[in-house]
């Protein structure tokens, strides 16, 4: 049953890849390298990600697509020996340019990570938590924009009445949700995702793939996934990558079908990864 | 290793296990029975009415319509003992001068146990001193002086291989065919009446002042000097404990000064506390002035270095248990690095965080040797919350100590010393068990 849907859908949303044409690009990676310490985890990457598509990104594990993902809003800043060589623009700046406020690049490029991580808080506080930030402090207003991002992020019905519940009571499906619409509520252009789906069973992964078909009309996604179903399913444009280098990226009807590197085809044939 | 042989192994080992709790549990009655026991004794004890009589005048407390006709009762049954005495006092006069010498300083021996025993015989003046102007005013005490009333005390050093012997005469036998012999009877048969004794429940100890270094009243200066003492350590140590955390945890980069700076955090936590305690003297009194004599301020910022290390530590680890996907969270929601700690870390380590202060707390109400240069004095009024900035306060800890070794009447007033052990041990039982109970609501609050 499950199976017949997600062939189906794989068809839908492959069909959909074929029609991108004349398209904006939202990020634009040049020449981009990430470094941790004097590992080089991403090789000189340029990549355009288009607005209002979802980009999956796939390849084997410690492929460097995470980190990728991660230098578009600079969470690998976390950590004490990453640094970044070449270019990443996003709104005509260099985001790891000298005058770049992080706080600011991340109120505008949300995060969903692999697990769901949602705070010890009220629901409706982790969803509140990205407009207090910004400063707002009217009830009625925050009222609004909680409940839009769980409407937004398809988890509205089942958390309306007990808004007030802590939030570690929910099931790790619904808390990735409830981690979608507090990224939602701070009003972002572009959602990164990074592997969103692989702590949770098939049925949630099914409702979380759904809203990415939702979500796509309105924002920008990229998205990590080591489930090539998944990507096949999901995106537009497809990336692969290979030991921190951007083997191919294209759109994924064509990707999946008639790769143009072997490095690829074997991959995505399961021949290793 | 064969299937027997773990066996054996694991069933050993939870034996050990079981042996080292049995051990301890049995250690923990060792201690806690006796301060129980004793202690309960400051609060519920057969009182005299002697007792009865500084309540009603030194504390305005008892029961003013009954006490007189009971005293006078008390009065009736004391009477014929002066009549005794004064009888026996003629006698002496128409004794010859040898005989009269060997009498008089016995019968002064008597005559002032008999003061000790039921306070200065009617019509004499009021002596100086508080504690003289009362008789025994508890039952077991009482028995003690009634002892030394019908016995004669001796030390006999003649006996080789002894460093001395007490020997016990019976005074009957010193006055026999006197008029002096039939007070011992009467004395052992109407001690009742004369002392009047009563169970009595004391939970005022607690609350009354102490009038006479201890030997009346309460321990309620000690116990509040002990309050102050605590509250302020922890207002200097929590803040400063946290945000040092805070700052090793978040934003030191690691190398080496923040490495000697953790070895000098443990090296603190292993400083004997005297020491801790000569610094306060030296720094805070006698170099920056804090105040002009010892005082609460004083003391309370030396406990507060005392129990910074092992607040640093456990805030640390509390900040450093907090998963780092919260932090990634915020973070990746706008938020700034102090606004993830204030919104996110410092909530989600709370718990830990209190764990520390429970701790730190119990230590630092119980701790002497920093308040002895800094903060105490043995006796002394309950301070006013703004007297705390220049005035010293007796303490807990430090008065069983001064009242266990350097106080004058030191048997007297045993039940006041277990009084005050028993009453500390049930303070920091009690800020503890406040701090458990606000650490299990903030936990199911974090869990859901």
């Amino acid at each position: 049953m499950t199976e017949e849907i997600t062939m189906k859908k794989i068809d839908a949303f492959a069909e959909r890849g074929n029609e991108i044409t004349g398209h904006e690009t939202h990020v634009e990676a040049k020449n981009f390298s990430l470094f941790y310490g004097n590992f080089e985890a991403v090789r000189k990457v340029n990549m355009q990600i288009p607005k209002r598509k979802v980009t999956a990104m796939i390849g084997p594990s410690g492929c460097g697509k995470s980190t990728l993902l991660r230098a578009i809003n600079r969470m690998n800043d976390l950590i004490p020996s990453a640094h970044a060589k070449g270019e990443m623009i996003f709104d005509g700046h260099n985001i790891y340019g000298k005058n770049i406020d992080v706080v600011t690049l991340r109120a505008r490029v949300g995060m969903v990570f692999q697990k769901p991580n949602v705070f010890p808080k009220s629901i409706f506080d982790n969803v509140a938590y990205g407009p207090r930030l910004q400063g707002m402090r009217n009830r009625q207003k925050l009222n609004e924009t909680v409940e839009q991002s769980l409407r937004r992020a398809a988890i509205w019905d089942e958390v309306k009445d007990r808004l007030s519940a802590n939030a570690l009571g929910m099931s790790g499906g619904q808390q990735q949700r409830l981690c979608i619409a507090r990224a939602l509520a701070i009003q972002p252009e572009i959602l990164l995702m990074d592997e969103p789906t692989s702590a949770l069973d098939p049925k949630a992964t099914a409702k979380i793939e759904d809203l990415i078909g939702v979500l796509r009309e309105n924002y920008t996604l990229v998205i990590v996934t080591h489930n090539m179903q998944q990507a096949a399913r999901v995106s537009d444009l497809t990336a692969f990558m290979y030991e921190g280098v951007l083997v191919e990226f294209g759109k994924t009807k064509q990707l999946f079908t008639n790769p143009k590197n072997p490095q690829t085809e074997n991959y995505i044939t399961g021949r290793f990864g | 290793m064969t299937l027997e042989t773990r066996k054996l192994l694991d069933k050993a080992f939870s034996g050990l296990g079981l042996i080292a709790i049995g051990m301890m549990a049995a250690a923990l009655l060792l201690i806690l029975t006796p301060i129980l026991w004793r202690g309960s004794k400051a609060f519920i004890f057969k009182g005299t009415i002697e007792h009865r009589r500084v309540m009603l005048e030194e504390f305005d407390r008892g029961n003013t319509d009954r006490f007189p006709a009971e005293m006078e009762k008390a009065k009736a049954a004391r009477e014929p003992i002066y009549q005794i005495l004064a009888d026996f006092k003629a006698e002496m006069k128409t004794m010859e001068r040898s005989t009269r010498g060997e009498y008089k300083s016995a019968y002064r021996e008597v005559e002032q146990a008999i003061t000790v025993l039921l306070g200065p015989a009617p019509g004499e003046r009021t002596p100086v001193l508080m504690r003289q102007r009362y008789g025994q005013m508890r039952w077991d005490r009482t028995q003690i002086k009634l002892h030394e009333v019908l016995f004669s005390e001796e030390w006999d050093y003649s006996i080789p291989g002894a460093m001395g012997v007490l020997v016990e005469t019976p005074r009957i036998e010193q006055f026999a065919g006197t008029k002096l012999e039939p007070l011992f009877h009467y004395m052992e048969e109407h001690i009742d009446e004369m002392m009047r004794p009563k169970t009595t429940f004391y939970w005022q100890f607690i609350t009354d002042k102490s009038k006479d270094s201890h030997i009346f009243g309460g321990i309620w200066p000690e116990v509040l000097g002990t309050l102050y003492l605590t509250l302020g350590a922890m207002l200097f140590a929590i803040p400063m404990g946290v945000i040092a955390a805070i700052y090793l945890c978040e934003y030191a980069k690691e190398g080496r000064v923040v490495s000697f700076l953790r070895i000098c955090i443990s090296t603190l936590a292993g400083v004997p506390s005297i020491v801790f305690g000569l610094f306060g003297l030296a720094f805070f009194l006698n170099t920056i002035h804090v105040s002009d004599s010892k005082s609460v301020l004083a003391g309370s910022l030396t406990l507060s270095l005392l129990i910074l290390p092992t607040l640093i530590r456990s805030a640390e680890e509390a900040i450093l248990a907090v998963p780092r996907t919260y932090k990634e969270a915020a973070l990746s929601l706008g938020a700034g690095r102090w606004h993830t700690i204030l919104t996110v870390i410092l909530p989600a380590s709370l718990p830990g965080i209190l764990t520390g202060i429970v701790i730190s707390m119990g230590r630092a109400a119980g701790e002497t040797a920093p308040i002895i240069f800094t903060a105490a004095v043995s006796v002394g009024a309950p301070l006013k919350i703004w007297e705390t900035l220049n005035q010293p306060t007796p303490a807990l800890p430090w008065n069983i100590y001064n009242l266990c070794t350097e106080h004058e009447a030191v048997d007297e007033i045993r039940h006041v010393q277990y009084g005050m052990v028993l009453t500390l041990v049930v303070i920091v039982l009690l800020l503890n068990m406040a701090a458990i109970l606000m650490r299990a609501r903030i936990s199911k609050k974090l869990r859901g």
